[in-house]
């Protein structure tokens, strides 16, 4: 299949990059890993009349910490961050999503940054993003700007950056050793959509007592959500099997997914229980805590 | 619009559109090797490598973005006309059947060598799951990448009679 | 003058069993292979289609006028163009007839609407979607059941009225045949009398074969000679050649057919699809070659689908387990035209093998065939012609039947095995199964999974309330179609043929009426060869799928290459034996009752150092004949099969389930085949391993769906789903082997055992690991979903 043609863009410099996006406005899209758009582009369910690709873009590959955060440039690609030591190490829960996005291949190219701008609903960074609680960086014609995750997701296939405006980074809090998080996912093979799937970051105080916990799932609403009532009721308890089983619960509560080929909206309610259980247990297990 | 596209290092001149899709320039350019199976970028039969250590399915990149990389195909693999370790176990192992899959298959287990150059059956499974192949079962193209795991681990010389 | 290939080791002569490495494989490994969309021929052009959104529609308008201002498109045709040239509709292999492009109305989804002729792939698909057509949509029947309702919307107003079809009378406008084999009253009789009846309903899903290659045709008409070229990814391509000579009036000899190197077919790439047809129109009218490459999409919506039989079964037993009797009635969902490629007088194919590896007294079985509005296809997708379905529905009912009798389903099927020497065996449904070792068979598997210690495992686990299921097949196929007495595709016979030539030198060519698609046949039939006349398999070059040089055969499906064209291999290089023995004996100077063929080699009786190789053979029947003997040495045999044959194995799968998730796990599968002679053990084991991925795709995964509307749920391959490495379980296989009396070299054919044998075993193991929470029958695909709905429904929960 042939995608329609469109005219091609391919700055040099972030400054230009942002000259042709306030010029064609919503006419243009951002091509970066391009695993997304390029399929669309294909069947033909995308025709934008203008792509700027950004892969040439000077310094958007960095992969780094710094004051607290990891930065994870515009171009840094799925396999970048799958293949970092550091990464798998001490980021369990942005490792575990890094190995199960779209294909081995696919990661090869998709971007960290492209995939969030996405915002596809059934999107696994975004629901890794809400738990581990990141913020965007974004850059305009008068400079850039930092928004909350949570700010940044608007709708299906929607986000904050405007008109002119490119992604340029996404932060995530560097984990400290009372730290740590899981990704569960189904899908009906390798590549496909997830029928659900559930990101939790869990941190603890020094007596065992929840400090912290983020939940997102996705693939179970119009977007990826904020399990915020799971998070009230794990926040300041010691860990059990019970709290686990309350905090699912909220998951399945506030999760409304669409029926489709992967499973009714019964189904996938009840998988987002379940792989919030699964992750949290997991997760806990990761500090030393078993609960089941 | 005329690129100009570095593959299995020789440079080619290419005139294309932008939307031409990285398959076709390499097809076009009479490289056949690297197929086409789908167009969702489910089955991975383009697969080719960029700079080496990249797999990359080239039905999903547009050519144009493909200059200043180095290309290689399943044509650059056999050199002076020694087959490739892993062009060799695929031979050995009956890792291919009809043959589609297979120059995609090579690439992606290329790369997957040179991230893991002496994986499990099981990373070997992972590695492989954005290529699909509807004859083999998979089950002797993990044996073959295995043997080519070990060729390429011996010295060289000692690889040629396994 | 050396010429660089690529090296792969010499084999010399190898024989039959040798598990040779694969000779095709030095091209396809290098990216050398020759497929359709290889080819570039001058001066081609560009074609696409354009498709229907609707599932039924009449067309009201089709205006092609934006499409043909777009730089480089050269034409656009209609179903009205080609009725001019007699073409707007063709037979079917099936005795129906059916649309190229669509005529006044669209019957399925995507349907082709017109074909768009450009000199850029770019500017055809610019073209097909600048196409604008005015539709007015009618009622659609999706539903198979609701076809023949007497207030059902008419789909096939062309055959209006017409109460009488290829297969005999139609009972509704939508209705399109009956077949039934067997003793309708005396079953029932045996049925009302048997102490135990179980009843079952079971759907075998529509599939799609799926090959990674789509399939694509290039037309190349030379208007000079009136010669037509086409390339065709087709797995028949001398029956092809045929059927285009009858539908384009085109005399035979000017049509060449080539089926250059296929990326897998499994029956997909058997009929002629209206993409096709339309590339050799386009080449004729416009006087330059044509390519048309399928999408993905078009391949999955509008070619070859396979399955969606809907099967009702009624089995007698006595209380201690000996099967009485069976009754099977089949609805069977053909979609908008009868396109199935079946043998003609098997309307549907081979499915009264439905009696399977036991010895039932009494059976009957009706399949009934109907119009809806999907795709036609009904193709053997890695399939004897409906055997899958078949197997699937004796071997998913014996375990039904186990269960009713509380016995064990190893038991139950061991106690009613058609015993070895009942063979030749004549079954209820008329066939006459050729050998067969059953028990023994399943005793290799049981012992091999360690059947007892698995049973022990399973009972501790289920008393923890984990969840784990064994699952057993004991197929029997049916391949090799077919004797000419009652096979044949369009009148014309089953046979296959094989032509051998000798060279001086000892090397040879030998070339088949079949045409492989990953089967291997360049190694086996040159080992088939290299076994009869002792040459060098590295000096024998197979060459298939040109019909200008190949001998005439109906092609590669259905298993049906080494029961058919393997026996005229053998048989051609037998008859090239006897004359070789005669120019032996001149050699040997002596008579030539006193040689003997012994190691592959002519030697005098009891002089056991005076011999000749095949190699001075050959050079004599060049140099030094016989006086009055013809020169040369070569042959062309035509083997008519006297039977079928009929492969069997026993397969056993172990699954465990996530009680969370209601996942399947396949953590186990031991498949023991017995395809009688064995030519290859490695292509063998390879075949098997394929076609295991393809049961457990077809078992777990793999469903062409739609909606109500007639939508296509499946149209690309992230809605359809094909399992990878990761999904795919790893595969434990092993042989017995019973040789079938009747083949040359005993050989029975092994393609689709493993599509036809497994889903059975792995439903069969999902079911065991919920039969206590009394689960009896889950239909394929078998979802996360359709365990999870039923583990919740038993009150079972876990994270």
């Amino acid at each position: 299949m042939i995608p329609a043609a469109f005219e091609y863009k391919r700055p040099m410099s972030l400054e230009e990059a942002i000259s042709h996006l306030a010029e064609h406005g919503y006419d243009a899209r951002v091509l970066a890993g391009g695993q997304s758009l390029i399929p669309a582009m294909r069947y033909r369910l995308a025709q934008p009349a203008v792509l700027v690709d950004i892969n040439k873009l000077p310094n958007l590959g960095y992969l780094l910490e710094e004051n607290g955060k990891l930065r994870i440039g515009a171009l840094v690609r799925d396999t970048d961050v799958e293949f970092n030591k550091n990464i798998q190490s001490k980021y369990h829960l942005i490792s575990d999503v890094s190995m199960v996005v779209a294909d081995p291949i696919v990661r090869f190219r998709g971007t960290v940054v492209g995939s969030l701008c996405h915002n596809d609903p059934s999107g696994d960074w975004a629901a890794a993003a809400i738990a581990a609680r990141a913020e965007m960086v974004i850059q305009g014609k008068n400079g850039t700007r930092v928004e909350a995750i949570d700010q940044f997701l608007v709708d299906s296939f929607a986000t904050s950056i405007g008109e002119g405006e490119l992604a340029v980074e996404a932060r995530f809090p560097i984990p400290n050793e009372r730290t740590s998080g899981a990704y569960e996912k189904i899908e009906r093979k390798v590549g496909d959509y997830a029928t659900a799937a559930a990101a939790v970051q869990i941190e603890l105080n020094p007596d065992g007592t929840i400090k912290e916990a983020g939940i997102g799932i996705t693939a179970v609403a119009h977007m990826a959500l904020r399990v915020v009532e799971g998070e009230n009721l794990l926040r300041g308890q010691k860990p059990s099997l019970d709290l686990i089983r309350a905090a699912a619960e909220e998951a399945r509560k506030i999760a409304d997914p669409n029926p489709d080929a992967r499973g009714s909206a019964e189904y996938k309610k009840d998988m987002a229980r379940v792989l919030v259980g699964r992750g949290l247990i997991k997760a806990l297990r990761r500090l030393n805590v078993a609960v089941a | 619009m005329e690129i100009t596209l570095k593959i299995n290092g020789a440079e080619k001149k290419l005139n294309v559109e932008p939307r031409t899709l990285l398959v076709h320039a390499i097809r076009d350019a009479g490289l056949t090797g690297t197929h086409i199976g789908c167009d969702s970028s489910s089955c991975g039969v383009c697969t080719v490598v960029l700079d080496g250590k990249t797999a990359v399915k080239s039905c999903t990149m547009f050519a144009v973005m493909a200059e200043g990389h180095e290309i290689t195909t399943i044509e650059g693999m056999a050199q002076g006309g020694k087959l490739h370790p892993l062009q060799q176990a695929f031979h050995d192992q009956h890792g291919l059947q009809c043959g589609y899959c297979t120059p995609g298959m090579i690439m992606a287990a290329h790369v997957l060598l040179q991230h893991n150059p002496n994986p499990t059956e099981e990373e070997i499974r992972f590695g492989l799951s954005g290529n699909l192949c509807r004859c083999t079962g998979y089950q002797n193209i993990v044996k073959a990448v295995q043997q080519a795991a070990q060729m390429l681990q011996q010295p060289a010389g000692a690889a040629a009679d396994d | 003058m050396a010429v660089q290939t690529t090296n792969l080791e010499p084999k010399g002569i190898q024989g039959l069993g040798k598990a040779i490495k694969r000779k095709e494989d030095s091209r396809f490994i290098v990216g050398k292979g020759n497929y359709l969309d290889d080819i570039k021929l001058p001066g081609m052009l560009y074609m696409a289609l354009v498709h229907s959104p609707y599932a039924h529609a009449k067309i009201l308008n089709i205006d092609a006028s934006e499409a043909l201002k777009i730089p480089g498109v050269k034409a656009v045709i209609t179903a009205k163009d080609l009725a001019a040239a007699g073409l707007s509709w063709i037979p079917t292999l099936a005795g129906d007839k059916q649309m190229v492009l669509a005529d006044g109305k669209v019957l399925y989804q995507y349907q082709e609407v017109a074909a768009v002729y450009a000199e850029t792939r770019q500017a055809a698909a610019d073209g097909a979607a600048a196409v604008q057509v005015e539709y007015e949509p009618l009622p659609v029947v999706v539903d198979p059941y609701k076809a023949t309702a007497p207030d059902a919307p008419v789909l096939r107003e062309d055959l209006k009225g017409q109460m009488t079809g290829a297969h005999g009378p139609r009972r509704h406008d939508n209705h399109i045949w009956t077949w039934d084999v067997g003793s309708k009253d005396e079953t029932e009789k045996a049925l009302a009398a048997s102490e135990v009846r179980i009843k079952q309903h079971m759907v075998y899903p529509r599939s799609h074969p799926a090959p990674l290659e789509p399939c694509g045709c290039i037309g190349d008409m030379n208007p000079a000679t009136g010669r037509l070229t086409v390339y065709m990814t087709t797995q028949a391509p001398h029956a092809i050649r045929t059927v285009l000579s009858l539908v384009t009036k085109i005399p035979e000899n000017n049509i060449r057919v080539i089926s250059p190197d296929i990326g897998g077919g499994f029956g997909n790439k058997v009929p002629v699809y209206p993409g096709y047809v339309c590339a050799i129109v386009g080449s004729i009218v416009l006087g330059a070659p044509v390519k048309w490459v399928e999408t993905r999409t078009e391949n999955l919506t509008t070619t070859g689908f396979a399955r969606d039989f809907h099967m009702d079964i009624e089995i007698g037993a006595t209380k201690d387990g000996k099967v009485t009797a069976m009754k099977v009635y089949t609805l069977a969902d053909h979609g908008a035209f009868d396109a199935a490629a079946d043998p003609s007088k098997y309307p549907a194919g081979l499915f009264s093998i439905c009696t399977g590896s036991y010895d039932f007294q009494k059976a009957y079985a009706q399949v009934e065939a109907v119009y809806t509005n999907k795709a036609p296809g009904g193709v053997a997708y890695r399939c004897s012609f409906r055997v899958t379905e078949a197997s699937y529905l004796i071997e998913r009912s014996m375990d039904v039947l186990a269960h009713e009798l509380k016995m064990d389903p190893a038991e139950l099927r061991l106690k009613n095995f058609i015993q070895p020497q009942q063979f030749p065996y004549p079954s209820a449904l008329g066939w006459t199964y050729d050998s067969g070792d059953y028990e023994k068979t399943l005793k290799v598997a049981l012992e091999r999974i360690g059947y007892a210690e698995l049973r022990k495992e399973q009972a501790e686990k289920r008393a923890r309330g984990e969840l784990m299921g064994i699952g057993i097949s004991t197929f029997t196929e049916i391949v090799g179609a077919g004797p000419s007495k009652d096979f044949d595709i369009l009148g014309i016979k089953m046979f296959d043929g094989a032509e051998i030539r000798v060279h001086p030198s000892g090397s040879a060519i030998v070339r088949a009426g079949t045409r492989h698609q990953g089967q291997g046949h360049e190694t086996t039939w040159a080992q088939i060869v290299s076994e009869e006349l002792g040459l060098d398999v590295d000096k024998i070059i197979v060459e298939e799928g040109d019909t200008d040089t190949a001998p005439y055969g109906l092609g590669t499906y259905a298993s049906r290459s080494t029961p058919t064209a393997g026996g005229a291999m053998a048989l051609g290089a037998r008859r090239i034996r006897e004359k070789a023995k005669k120019i032996a004996a001149h050699l040997l100077e002596v008579g030539e009752n006193d040689v003997e063929w012994v190691d592959k080699k002519f030697v005098v009786k009891g002089v056991p150092g005076k011999s000749v190789t095949m190699n001075e053979v050959a050079f004599a029947a060049y140099t030094n004949l016989p006086p009055g003997m013809e020169p040369g040495l070569e042959t062309t045999y035509y083997y008519d099969p006297p039977n079928l044959t009929f492969p069997h194995g026993a397969y056993i799968c172990v699954v465990d389930i996530d009680k969370g998730t209601g996942e399947v796990k396949v953590r186990r599968f031991v498949a023991i085949d017995d395809c009688g002679t064995i030519i290859n053990p490695m292509i063998v084991e390879g075949q098997v391993h394929g076609g295991l991925t393809e049961g457990f795709a077809m078992a777990f995964m793999q469903e062409i769906a739609f909606d109500e509307q007639g939508n296509h749920l499946s149209s690309n391959f992230t809605d359809y789903l094909l399992p990878t490495a990761l999904e795919t379980p790893k595969w434990e296989t092993g042989h017995t082997v019973t040789p079938s009396p009747h083949h040359p070299i005993g050989a029975k054919g092994v393609g689709e055992s493993p599509t036809v044998g497994s889903p059975a075993a792995f439903v069969n193991a999902v079911v065991d690991a919920l039969a206590h929470l009394g689960v009896r029958h889950i239909d394929m695909p078998i979802t996360r979903e359709k365990v999870w709905r039923i583990l919740r429904q038993a009150g079972v929960d876990s994270f």
